[in-house]
């Protein structure tokens, strides 16, 4: 038999007509953001959105005007973690809605564990549980919240890996259960006074350090380790990946289960950070941390994108945001923006795919 | 078909699947030796698909034996009938089509470092890529970037992908459903090239086809599927059969003696 009938039938790849990373095309639309609210900043209110123009050129960032990074990043951070969660679910092709939810009520109950006995010399005016809850280390908050986070997550996986119930649907109940949880915890009253210990978790630059530990570990899980490349094989060919033995099932239980802790570390900063926690904490979070994974290139369609392109998809978040009020606009302005953004995102990754199937 | 000699590779005995009342599958004896390519032919919805996924545990067989290599078998699932040397190139092909070669190849059965790291074991891309290279060379399959994703790829580089499984596991037993039904004249010419090769080392098969001329250049029995019973068994390298005796076989107009009469 001639050898060159083994040859490849149909076309022939090509080096050159390698599609771009997706990712690339983030980063360019950040810079074009970024760009825009540069000559708008210029036009309209005499400055500049990132670079420091009353030369102080203080530090190794001095170009850079620091404050407003720093704000920048910390405001995406605590969403971003719970979009470290989104975009493993979403590459898996499912979809969370509870983070949110799982926010507010996993928030309520660690606080519950972080409360001091006394303020300023008085008993604590509204203690959730008796004195043996009062001044005790951090951990015990920390591992209570993520347990709470961990069950929720537990119990999504569970009812779409063995009922076969929609994720959307499935999520959708438990992002009302736990908000009503959230509520009942203390009849709607917040919860306040944290221990120092459990201050510190999300002082200072404190979120951005947790947002970026998780960002880099789990860049590494999706892309080194078998859990990330059966995430990936469920998102993209689920039957694929039965046949080939994978555990689709216990997978997705795993994988529901990890973005609830993630939204539970994302509660444990956030009620830190802001020394208290109320029912109503991280409403519409998973919103945008679905938004910051759709903006980075991520596929509803499952099986494609990255931790890299969510982490470039809260920069443009954060920068719209920032930008925003740099130009000393409204939020709805913001919001509206933020909608035709998401928008954009899901038709590029729509025509991405259409591109794809013409290409097969 | 009496005692198992060391030459048999697969025999089943009475295998039956039952779908609540429909009779999918009933009482197929079938036996295939070591080096043998067997053609199974029939009608849609006869019953060849059924068969296939009794013995690759895709389905639990409502009764009957399958013996595999010497010892009686009841896989539980896919990955064990893997595991234990049958290798499955599905009608439907079961490929990622967002991962590369060497992922697909390794699906569900990566190597890895670390193992005590459980599910967070890391994988030996440096490993997997090398026997996907040697995996391809044995199959004498050519795809011009491993690196590529399934998605970028032909029709035939995708079969090929999924019939270079074989190679790299060293299987026992390769089983193609249907292997070229969605591919081109060129790509179709390459697979059976594989299947060639695959002769040549020894490698025993069962091959599903619809296309008559396909199972006369390639195996050496073809097995009869109809309504759910097997209606012949016909030695096409030696005995003098055409194709127009297999079409009758498949339309019902005969059954060779000693087979049951399809119901």
């Amino acid at each position: 038999m001639a050898d060159n009938v083994h040859g490849t039938g149909g076309q022939t790849y090509d080096h050159k007509k390698r599609a771009w990373p997706p990712e690339i095309g983030v980063f360019i639309a950040l810079i074009v953001i970024i760009v825009i609210f540069e000559i708008l900043g210029a036009l309209v209110v005499g400055q500049s959105l990132l670079f420091d123009t009353k030369g102080r050129f203080d530090g190794p960032l001095g170009i850079f005007n620091v404050a407003r990074l720093k704000i920048m990043i910390l405001q995406v951070s605590i969403i971003g973690i719970i979009a470290i969660g989104s975009t493993q679910v979403i590459i898996s092709g499912g979809i969370d809605l509870s983070p949110g939810s799982v926010v507010g009520l996993t928030a309520m109950i660690a606080m519950s564990f972080a409360q001091v006995a006394e303020v300023n010399g008085l008993p604590n005016p509204k203690p959730v549980f008796g004195s043996w809850a009062h001044d005790i280390p951090a951990l015990a908050p920390i591992v209570v919240g993520l347990t709470i986070g961990l069950f929720a997550g537990l119990v999504n996986g569970t009812l779409i890996a063995y009922t076969r119930i929609p994720p959307f649907i499935a999520t959708l109940g438990m992002m009302v259960f736990a908000r009503g949880a959230a509520k009942w915890w203390t009849k709607g009253e917040p919860v306040s006074f944290p221990t120092e210990s459990y201050a510190t978790i999300g002082s200072g630059m404190m979120p951005v350090v947790i947002f970026v530990a998780l960002a880099i570990l789990f860049h590494f899980l999706l892309r080194n380790t078998v859990y990330g490349k059966h995430t990936y094989a469920i998102g993209s060919n689920e039957d694929a990946a039965r046949m080939s033995g994978i555990k689709v099932q216990r997978h997705k239980v795993m994988v529901y289960a990890i973005a609830g802790v993630l939204a539970a570390t994302a509660a444990i900063v956030l009620s830190s950070k802001n020394l208290t926690a109320q029912s109503g904490m991280g409403i519409m979070y998973e919103l945008d941390a679905i938004a910051m994974t759709v903006i980075g290139g991520v596929s509803l369609a499952g099986g494609r994108g990255s931790i890299i392109g969510t982490v470039l998809g809260a920069m443009i978040f954060g920068v719209i945001i920032s930008g925003f009020t740099f130009l000393r606009l409204d939020a709805f302005y913001q919001e509206m923006v933020k909608g035709i953004i998401i928008i954009s995102a899901v038709v590029l990754d729509q025509l991405r795919q259409q591109r794809a199937a013409a290409r097969a | 078909m009496s005692d198992t000699g060391n030459s048999i590779v697969l025999e089943t005995r009475d295998l039956t699947k039952h779908y609540g009342g429909v009779h999918a599958l009933e009482g197929a004896d079938f036996v295939l030796h070591a080096g043998e390519h067997v053609g199974i032919m029939g009608d849609n919805g006869a019953g060849k698909s059924t068969f296939v996924r009794q013995i690759t545990g895709v389905e639990q067989r409502t009764r009957g034996e399958i013996v595999f290599d010497g010892h009686p078998v009841h896989f539980s699932g896919p990955l064990e009938a893997r595991e234990a040397g049958i290798e499955t190139v599905f009608q439907t092909l079961a490929l990622a089509d967002d991962l590369d070669v060497p992922d697909n190849l390794f699906l569900g059965r990566e190597m890895t470092r670390l193992d005590w790291l459980g599910p967070f074991r890391l994988l030996d891309y440096k490993g997997m890529r090398q026997a996907t290279l040697d995996g391809l060379k044995k199959t004498a399959v050519k795809i011009p970037n491993i690196k590529n994703t399934i998605r970028n790829m032909s029709g035939g580089q995708r079969q090929c992908v999924a019939i270079a499984r074989t190679a790299t596991f060293h299987s026992k037993l390769t089983i193609m459903d249907e292997p070229t039904a969605a591919l081109g004249v060129q790509e179709t010419a390459q697979v059976e090239n594989i299947i060639r090769t695959l002769k040549e080392q020894g490698e025993p098969l069962i091959l599903i086809s619809h296309n008559m001329r396909q199972v006369f250049d390639l195996v050496d029995r073809v097995v009869v599927f109809r309504r759910g019973r097997i209606c012949a068994n016909l030695d096409i390298k030696n005995e003098d059969i055409t194709g127009e005796d297999v079409v009758s076989y498949i339309t019902g107009a005969r059954t060779q003696s000693g087979h049951a009469e399809a119901a």
